[in-house]
């Protein structure tokens, strides 16, 4: 419309690509802001159902954050909630009906936690922070960015279980028979779910102890 | 009747929601500062599962289950409504928490104080919706089974709330290296509740 309107931002700015990078190490959904920790954990026993769920989720995120940036000025704030979670629902039905045609095995193994992609604290953390108050672009981008981070978590650990846990990696195996025939064992708890509470500690543990301005007082 | 009982058992301490499905943890982590305000919490999660679960039990059995509409006429018996489950349960949790919130305030201003933002966040406590879907994944026979399933699930979160807030406000006074503190040793914490919880498992009931 006006003059300044020319001089638009150039899609990848250094600006938008900080959205997509934070997300991964500083400002990470998981061990950072604290958001989207229920289904991080429960899927987290093979490294293929992590992988399936981050792609899921962002797919919800990146499209509800697109979705509801368009309609930001269109939504009464007193029943934004309701807003946000019919956008979120729909999306999942749509993620759901897609996992159930063409990867039923792996559908089963998430049971409800495609679902539960709909109370994820990060989609709803995402759509309330971010794309309530930005453009469609940058908001899409947030998206992408925060379901990296999150998607990075769960592969860290989806690794590490799957591998001290069954000695595979993507179901091969990986560990030579001869470590076996000398004693060594798989060890059974890390595929138990207590075991992916222990690891992520452990990650947040090491990236605190890296980047000190993110230890807590208490 | 025994059943029901066993049912109720199984999921506060079997398939507790906190240790074995990890569900609700987002609002588990927040809010178990203190005892006081994780108590609030942990009975608003109760009440709010004790109910949400039944209601959510008969829309499942009465509209949304493939052959569900039969008893409204039989041209609807091979209607298969299932693909919109998400969508009823979380606008049938959404519409619960605010009459939860509408009750509360009314009845019991200083709960309501105490709550304060909690309340409405508990609409997108993934243990409300896990319970709801949990309850649709395991067919229970009646209503009665879905209560109990659904009240139990409320407990066992009540009471896994209430032994991390009591943990945590011990912990205060201990010397935890600087990086672990917060929240990397919550999550250890409950890692080893998680594994105490565990000698339940090969219980058959």
């Amino acid at each position: 419309m006006s003059e300044e309107k020319k001089e638009r931002e150039p899609l990848f700015s250094p600006k938008n690509l900080k959205l997509i990078k934070d997300p991964l190490s500083i400002n990470n959904p998981i061990t950072v802001q604290v958001l989207g920790i229920c289904s991080a954990l429960a899927v987290t026993a093979k490294l293929k159902p992590a992988i399936v769920m981050t792609i899921s989720v962002m797919v919800v995120l990146a499209v509800s954050n697109v979705v509801i940036s368009l309609l930001r000025n269109g939504i009464p704030p007193r029943i934004r909630i309701i807003v946000q979670l019919v956008v979120i629902a729909t999306m999942v039905i749509l993620v759901d009906q897609v996992l159930k045609a063409f990867v039923y095995d792996v559908s089963k193994q998430l049971s409800v936690f495609v679902g539960l992609i709909i109370t994820n604290c990060i989609i709803m953390g995402r759509l309330e922070a971010f794309a309530m108050g930005n453009k469609p672009w940058p908001a899409f981008l947030d998206g992408i960015g925060n379901a990296l981070g999150y998607g990075i978590i769960l592969i860290i650990v989806a690794f590490f279980r799957e591998f001290l846990g069954s000695g595979t990696i993507f179901d091969i195996h990986v560990i030579p028979q001869g470590f076996y025939d000398f004693g060594y064992k798989n060890n059974g708890l890390m595929i138990l779910p207590p075991m992916a509470l222990i690891t992520v500690g452990v990650i947040i543990w090491v990236q605190r102890y890296r980047n000190r301005d993110l230890i807590e007082d208490h | 009747m025994q059943e029901i009982f066993n049912i109720f058992i199984r999921s506060i301490f079997i398939d507790n929601m906190i240790f074995a499905y990890f569900l609700g943890m987002c609002s588990y982590l927040a809010v178990s500062k203190t005892v006081d305000t994780s108590f609030g919490l942990g009975l608003a999660v109760t009440f709010v599962l004790g109910i949400t679960v039944p209601v959510d039990y008969l829309l499942n059995e009465y509209i949304l289950k493939p052959g569900a509409m039969a008893w409204l006429d039989e041209g609807f018996a091979d209607v298969d409504l299932s693909f919109l489950s998400f969508i009823l349960f979380i606008a049938i949790i959404a519409s619960m928490v605010q009459l939860v919130e509408m009750v509360v305030e009314k009845f019991s201003p200083a709960l309501y104080a105490s709550l304060g933002i909690f309340l409405p966040l508990i609409a997108v406590n993934c243990a409300i919706l896990g319970g709801s879907l949990f309850m649709q994944e395991r067919d229970y026979q009646n209503v009665a089974e879905a209560t109990s399933f659904g009240l139990g699930s409320g407990i066992g979160f009540f009471l896994a709330i209430i032994g991390i807030a009591a943990i945590r406000e011990k912990i205060r006074y201990s010397n935890i290296p600087p990086a672990l503190r917060g929240l990397g040793i919550t999550f250890i914490i409950t890692g080893l509740m998680g594994i105490a919880f565990m000698s339940f498992l090969g219980i058959k009931l």
